[in-house]
């Protein structure tokens, strides 16, 4: 399909449509805003798979970094390190913790689904080592971003949309994008053609470490602690969203406009069974079965335009 | 070079109980042996249920929910009927895992999602359907009858070692597929599709045939693993059952040398794999590793398995 966003945008606008006829807590405009604070964590890390997941790869250990980052950088400011300084170190251990992944990749020559297997739970484990069962106080001038707003704009909301926005730039017009997309569709021709592989892929897990480091920052702002048992499955739900958004898990294929729609999909279907006071158990069961029907109707999808292309092809050859 | 890898792991095995009892001669106390061959049933029967998956290049992460959902549903039965017979609450939880497993199988070889993202999709959902089945209540151990639990302290007993009778189940169906996969043609047709589909496909072998009874096998058995799971903990929570074990039965499955692209493995080498991680787990309580420092010890461990493999590999390679 030439547009596999079409579909997380036509499963939202059909998503919001029926939470604001059904329910008027969902109507409340200031309310959704504010509700995307908690949901921006999340989104970073899409935008971030996003980039993996097109270039053939896949990051299980998202969770775990964003965890140790937030406990690092908790801990951090706690023993008196300037706030400047911990948000640096933040981003930097973040893309420090995507690099370690790439480089095992790459240099490794091993499988990234088995690599981040392994460090999802060497970093949680780094995490728990370090803090045990205590939890790290978020010290005051870090705290509370999730509360402040431009014009009702939360900040987390608009750090989300100006990270998806450079991204997006990077992967669908810059020249690191090309090389994903090549490599995704096909390693061996990607490196015949002279594409950087391991940089390019290095590149994308890094990318990827650096969206971790903001996000941990939020979720440290937002929670005011730190601990090793936080964010736990929140790497599916990324993953969900990646995939719902339209992008081939065997790569290759998807956009990052397809990831913000998907997000909102996922967000708007969340907030809206949340404001309905349905139960959270049948939350998990909706969000697994839109994972699975988006992706089979793409598939669907897929198979009705080749179809209609071999027809016209016939038709020519005629 | 077949058996190579398998002996490797032996090495390392054997390497890493004699540095443990050299270290801590606490460790070869039948006591400590009771207690690492109690964690490896579970672990066995759902990697032996996994391993096909992944040699027919799929792979399923549902299984931690589906031992969840069996375990509840199991639980729910016996509640429900105190009097029924043990081998049917096996069956049950196979049954259980049978369904879900064939959803899953439906789901890949006819709706062909990919495997990774059908079975995440899963494994929420069948979380999620553990909530609404159990209404949010645990099992509780009041609720399991003695016949259950005795399972997992009573069995064999070989001087003071204990052979459990869920164990014994394990090795049962873990022997059982052994032969399964040096006899079956069908499990040879799953090693074919696995190394090249197209060649099997033209060979005559249906891959959604394959895909559907790997997946309906890799569900069953975590069913199986579901009433085990209830047998060996004496309660079952909807939440934490079965939560995160879908990983350990990937690594142990990864470790035992099987090819995570499929294609290559063999039953022998998950074996190994199951052992090798319940000496770890056992070996760090025995060595008085703090409980938080586990799964840093862990995670090392998994990713020095695998370089050491990628290296030998390259070795093997280059000669």
């Amino acid at each position: 399909m030439k547009r596999p966003e079409l579909i997380p945008a036509i499963l939202t606008i059909l998503v919001v449509a029926f939470f604001w006829k059904i329910s008027p807590d969902f109507r409340d405009v200031n309310y959704l805003l504010a509700n995307t604070t908690i949901f921006a964590e999340t989104g970073l890390l899409a935008i971030g798979l996003t980039l993996i997941i097109i270039s053939g790869n896949i990051d299980l250990s998202v969770g775990s970094s964003l965890v140790l980052t937030s406990c690092l950088v908790a801990k951090f400011t706690n023993d008196g390190t300037p706030i400047f300084v911990s948000v640096l170190m933040a981003l930097i251990i973040g893309t420090l913790l995507g690099t370690i992944n790439g480089l095992l990749i790459t240099v490794g020559k091993l499988p990234s689904f088995l690599v981040t297997l392994a460090t999802m739970a060497l970093y949680r484990g780094a995490a728990q080592a370090m803090m045990g069962p205590a939890s790290a106080k978020v010290p005051q001038p870090l705290k509370g971003i999730d509360r402040s707003d431009f014009h009702g704009l939360p900040y987390p909301f608009i750090i989300f949309v100006i990270c998806a926005l450079i991204v997006g730039l990077i992967l669908h017009r810059m020249i690191l994008g090309r090389w994903l997309f090549g490599i995704g569709t096909n390693k061996e021709a990607a490196h015949y053609t002279g594409f950087p592989v391991n940089r390019a892929t290095i590149s994308a897990f890094a990318i990827t470490g650096f969206l971790i480091g903001i996000s941990a920052l939020l979720m440290d702002s937002r929670l005011g602690v730190a601990r090793h048992d936080l964010a736990k499955g929140i790497e599916l739900d990324a993953i969900t969203i990646v995939v719902a958004g339209g992008t081939a898990i065997a790569g290759g294929k998807g956009t990052m406009i397809g990831t913000v729609l998907s997000w909102l999909l996922i967000y708007f279907v969340k907030t809206g069974m949340g404001v309905n006071n349905l139960k959270a158990e049948y939350q998990l069961t909706i969000i697994g079965i839109i994972l699975v029907l988006s992706v089979f109707s793409q598939q669907i999808a897929d198979r009705f335009s080749t179809n209609r292309q071999r027809k016209t092809t016939k038709i020519e050859a005629r | 070079m077949k058996g190579k890898r398998e002996i490797g792991l032996l090495v390392v095995l054997v390497v890493l109980i004699a540095a443990c009892s050299f270290a801590k001669p606490i460790f070869l106390d039948p006591r400590n042996i009771n207690s690492i061959l109690l964690w490896m049933p579970l672990l066995l029967v759902a990697a032996v249920g996994q391993f096909p998956v992944i040699v027919a290049r799929g792979i399923d992460i549902s299984t931690g929910s589906i031992v969840g959902l069996s375990a509840i549903s199991v639980g729910l039965l016996v509640k429900a009927s105190p009097t029924i017979p043990v081998p049917m609450l096996f069956i049950a939880g196979g049954m259980v895992g049978l369904i879900l497993g064939c959803l899953n199988g439906l789901i890949i070889a006819f709706g062909k999602v990919p495997a990774v993202v059908a079975t995440i999709g899963t494994l929420t959902a069948f979380r999620g359907l553990t909530f609404v089945v159990s209404k949010g209540d645990q099992i509780d151990s009041t609720a399991i009858p003695q016949s259950l639990t005795s399972l997992a302290n009573q069995g064999i007993n070989i001087g003071n070692v204990t052979i459990s009778w869920l164990l014994f189940i394990g090795f049962v169906l873990a022997i059982l597929a052994f032969f399964a996969s040096n006899r079956l043609q069908f499990y040879r047709n799953i090693f074919a599709f696995g190394s090249n589909p197209d060649a099997a496909f033209l060979r005559g072998i249906s891959p959604k045939t394959v895909e559907l009874i790997c997946y309906c096998a890799s569900g069953s058995l975590a069913g199986v693993a579901g009433t085990m799971y209830l047998a060996r903990f004496g309660f079952a929570n909807p939440g934490s059952a079965g939560q995160g074990f879908e990983l350990i039965v990937i690594a142990a499955v990864a470790i035992g040398g099987v090819k995570i692209t499929g294609g290559s493995g063999s039953i022998v080498g998950v074996f190994l794999g199951c052992a090798l991680l319940s000496c770890i787990n056992v070996a760090l309580t025995v060595l008085g590793i703090d409980a938080d420092w586990q799964l840093l010890v862990y995670g090392a461990t998994i990713l020095i398995a695998l370089i050491i493999d990628s290296v030998s590999q390259r070795r093997k390679a280059t000669a």
